[in-house]
């Protein structure tokens, strides 16, 4: 009931979309994948409540993790308190790919593939930001981003010899044998979702000091290597 | 195609050109000795024996059966660790394909390429690597010998002087002075005496809340200053006192028969004195020739090899290396290094560059944790840093408890990565 309310209330809002947001993407559109896609999870508008997923009312501009009556993922809260903020940026690549992002995310939602798609998504979020005046200037006109790695890097073939030389280095902070007490395991991912995390790192998608220095130094072959290397480790 | 370790040993470019004789069929394996069973030494032989798999014939020479880790010591004495946790013995370093001899050297024959212990056997080596961490020089605390460490403890070496000093800590009298001389540069752990007077301020600030504590520091600055001043300043308001150099904290000197420093000519009376004197490589790389007037080892950057004998290599705090701090974070990153060149040297396996890096987490108070670290590179005359992070002064709450907890997760990482 209390949904269907704030959809009302949301398509009013639609109608008069600002010129800015219409920059980032269709937000009629939007509306409608919104409902198809989120809605099930996530309530958006000023009485929005949470509902399995928080509500998205004001979200860009907002910690990841950051209401205080909602019960995130430990990697979501991490995210959060290293500092992670949604911008067009960072909300497009988790729609993208919400483990990419946070890897232990309990957002149960396979991502949206569809780069005009999310464009058009995040246009109708950002009608729904609690005060759209406060968000920096260039934000509402940034051009929707293209961190969706390429291709050509996840499918480049890592030597795992190599990557474990340079994984010597990790295992000074991540247990070889994946035991986290205190620091994220990393052993035995899919090659592709550690090869993600890393360049999230490595382009500060992600946020954490120590982990973007140590991804940035690394080539894009470097980090196939280490991803072919423990993705081999039990 | 999968590539594995095994696979890989002989394929590879041989590192300078030197592929050694003792690869030939019929003779026995290449022998790298390994000196000091700590943070690099440990790490090396573990690695050389891991993934020399069976190639190379690797000893480690320790004194003490048992290690204590400098590394969190601190938090020992603030009261967040129990003792027996920093503790770690050997048995996984020998499950590993490592001889471990615990025995100290005591002389080096660069000639010969053989290590004398004090129980008389003679080690044969292809390769040394020296990993023997610390020495203190004698006479720069006028008043403090090394025999005066019963008085005046350093706990510059983890064991018993950690516990010495913690206890003295709590004996204090109540409304007491506890003083500590910190040391010149270089030194082992830039942030530790730091990190130490935040520990021993909050176990003061729990049972003697009318403490003082004095910083008697011959350096103007010192590492993650801004964040222990704020710290302190919120934590322990009034009760840490830094003396620097301007005010008479460099010439000091100290009275163990009567508990006393001397600043600037004028005695006080204190109820414990932590006296960190200036420090040196660990006494067998002098021994074994490779340091020179400064007292530490220099050392290639890409490589850790000695720069005065090709066949010894040099770790941690005693190599002289450009500019990694001298940490256990340091002395890891560095053993892995100089086992894959000489493992290259001796087996023909593959070397690849070089990359360094370290990180410092210091606990300000409970849940207060702040880290700085560094990614390194060899350039031609040093190791470089190439970049850098610290933590900012102003950081909420979350942030500080969530690097604390990562530190927690560092201990538990390296440990592991050292000792198995
Ligand atoms: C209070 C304090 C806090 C610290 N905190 C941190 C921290 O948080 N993070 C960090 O990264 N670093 C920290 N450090 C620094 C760290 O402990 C050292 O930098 C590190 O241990 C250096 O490693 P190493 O291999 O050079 O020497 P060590 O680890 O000291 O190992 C040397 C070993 O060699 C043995 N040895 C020496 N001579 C001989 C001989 N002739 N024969 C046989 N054995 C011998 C010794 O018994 C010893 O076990 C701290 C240090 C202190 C004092
Ligand atoms: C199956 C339920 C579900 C679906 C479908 C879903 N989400 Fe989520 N979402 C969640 C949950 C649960 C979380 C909390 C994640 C966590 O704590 O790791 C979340 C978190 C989020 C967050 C972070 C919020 C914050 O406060 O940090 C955003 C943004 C988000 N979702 C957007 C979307 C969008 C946009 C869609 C549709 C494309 C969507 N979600 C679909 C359940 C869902
Ligand atoms: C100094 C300690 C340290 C070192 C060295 C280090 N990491 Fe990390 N790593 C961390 C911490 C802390 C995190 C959690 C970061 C966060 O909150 O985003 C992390 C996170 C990660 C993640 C994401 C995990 C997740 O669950 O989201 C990956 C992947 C990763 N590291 C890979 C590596 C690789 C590969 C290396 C070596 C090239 C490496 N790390 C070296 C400390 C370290």
């Amino acid at each position: 009931m209390a949904a269907r309310r704030a959809f009302l209330a949301l398509i009013l809002a639609v109608a008069g979309a600002s010129a800015a947001a219409e920059e980032i993407g269709d937000a009629v559109r939007g509306e409608g994948l919104f409902q198809r896609q989120c809605l099930a999870c996530h309530k958006v508008g000023p009485t929005a409540k949470n509902g399995v997923g928080p509500r998205l009312n004001g979200i860009f501009g907002r910690r990841a993790g950051g209401l205080a009556d909602f019960k995130y993922s430990k990697s979501m809260a991490r995210m959060g308190t290293d500092g992670l903020v949604w911008t067009l940026e960072t909300l497009d690549a988790y729609i993208e790919n919400p483990k990419a992002l946070v890897s232990g995310t309990r957002m149960n939602y396979r991502g949206m593939a569809d780069g005009q798609a999310r464009a058009d998504l995040l246009a109708f979020l950002r009608e729904w930001s609690d005060r759209p005046q406060n968000i920096p200037e260039a934000e509402p006109t940034a051009r929707r981003s293209t961190h969706d790695l390429d291709p050509a890097i996840l499918a480049i073939r890592g030597d795992p010899a190599y990557g474990e030389y340079l994984a010597s280095e990790c295992q000074t902070c991540h247990r070889r044998d994946g035991a986290d007490e205190g620091i994220p395991s990393i052993t035995n991912w899919p090659e592709a979702d550690f090869v993600v995390a890393m360049h999230g790192y490595k382009r500060g998608l992600r946020p954490h000091p120590v982990m973007q220095m140590m991804a940035g130094r690394l080539s894009d072959d470097e980090i196939a290597a280490l991803a072919a290397y423990f993705a081999t480790l039990e | 195609m999968i590539l594995n370790r095994r696979h890989f040993i002989g394929t590879g470019l041989v590192a300078g050109g030197l592929l050694a004789a003792p690869m030939v069929l019929g003779q026995a394996k290449p022998k790298v000795v390994v000196i000091g069973g700590g943070a690099g030494g440990a790490t090396a032989a573990r690695y050389l024996a891991r993934d020399g798999a069976g190639a190379l014939d690797v000893t480690l020479v320790e004194a003490n059966p048992v290690y204590t880790t400098c590394f969190f010591s601190n938090l020992y004495i603030g009261g967040f660790r129990d003792f027996e946790s920093l503790q770690h013995g050997y048995d996984k370093v020998t499950a590993g394909g490592v001889t471990v001899i615990t025995d100290t050297a005591t002389a080096v024959d660069p000639a010969a390429r053989t290590v004398t212990l004090a129980g008389g056997q003679v080690l044969d080596y292809d390769r040394l690597i020296l990993s023997p961490g610390i020495d203190f020089r004698e006479g720069s605390v006028p008043g403090w010998s090394l025999a005066d460490a019963e008085v005046m403890p350093h706990a510059w070496k983890a064991g018993p002087q950690t516990r010495l000093l913690k206890s003295m800590v709590e004996a204090m009298p109540e409304g007491g002075t506890f003083a500590m001389v910190a040391p010149p540069n270089p030194y082992r752990c830039p942030p530790g005496p730091y990190e130490r007077i935040s520990m021993v301020a909050h176990l003061l600030k729990q049972t003697n809340p009318t403490a003082k504590i004095l910083i008697l520091d011959p350096k103007d600055k010192y590492s993650k200053q801004a964040l222990f001043e704020e710290g302190w300043g919120k934590h322990y308001d009034g009760m840490i006192d830094w003396i620097g150099p301007e005010f008479g904290g460099g010439a000091v000197e100290v009275r163990p028969d009567t508990m006393e420093v001397v600043i600037e000519g004028e005695a006080q009376k204190v109820d414990c004195c932590n006296v960190i004197p200036g420090q040196m490589a660990g006494q067998i790389a002098a021994i074994a020739g490779v340091t020179d007037e400064t007292g530490w080892a220099p050392v290639d950057p890409g490589s850790m090899k000695a720069k005065l004998d090709e066949n010894i290599f040099v770790l941690g705090d005693s190599s002289a290396q450009g500019d990694m701090p001298k940490s256990a974070f340091s002395a890891n990153s560095q053993a892995k290094v100089a086992a894959m060149a000489i493992r290259g040297e001796l087996t023909g396996s593959k070397v690849f560059p070089a990359k360094y890096s370290n990180t410092c987490w210091s606990l300000i108070a409970p849940e207060d944790g702040v880290k700085v670290g560094a990614s390194y590179e060899p350039t031609a005359e040093k190791i470089a840093s190439v970049a850098s992070f610290i933590s900012d002064t102003g950081e909420d709450a979350a942030l500080r408890k969530a690097t604390y907890e990562e530190s927690l997760g560092w201990y538990s990482g390296i440990t592991a990565d050292i000792f198995g």
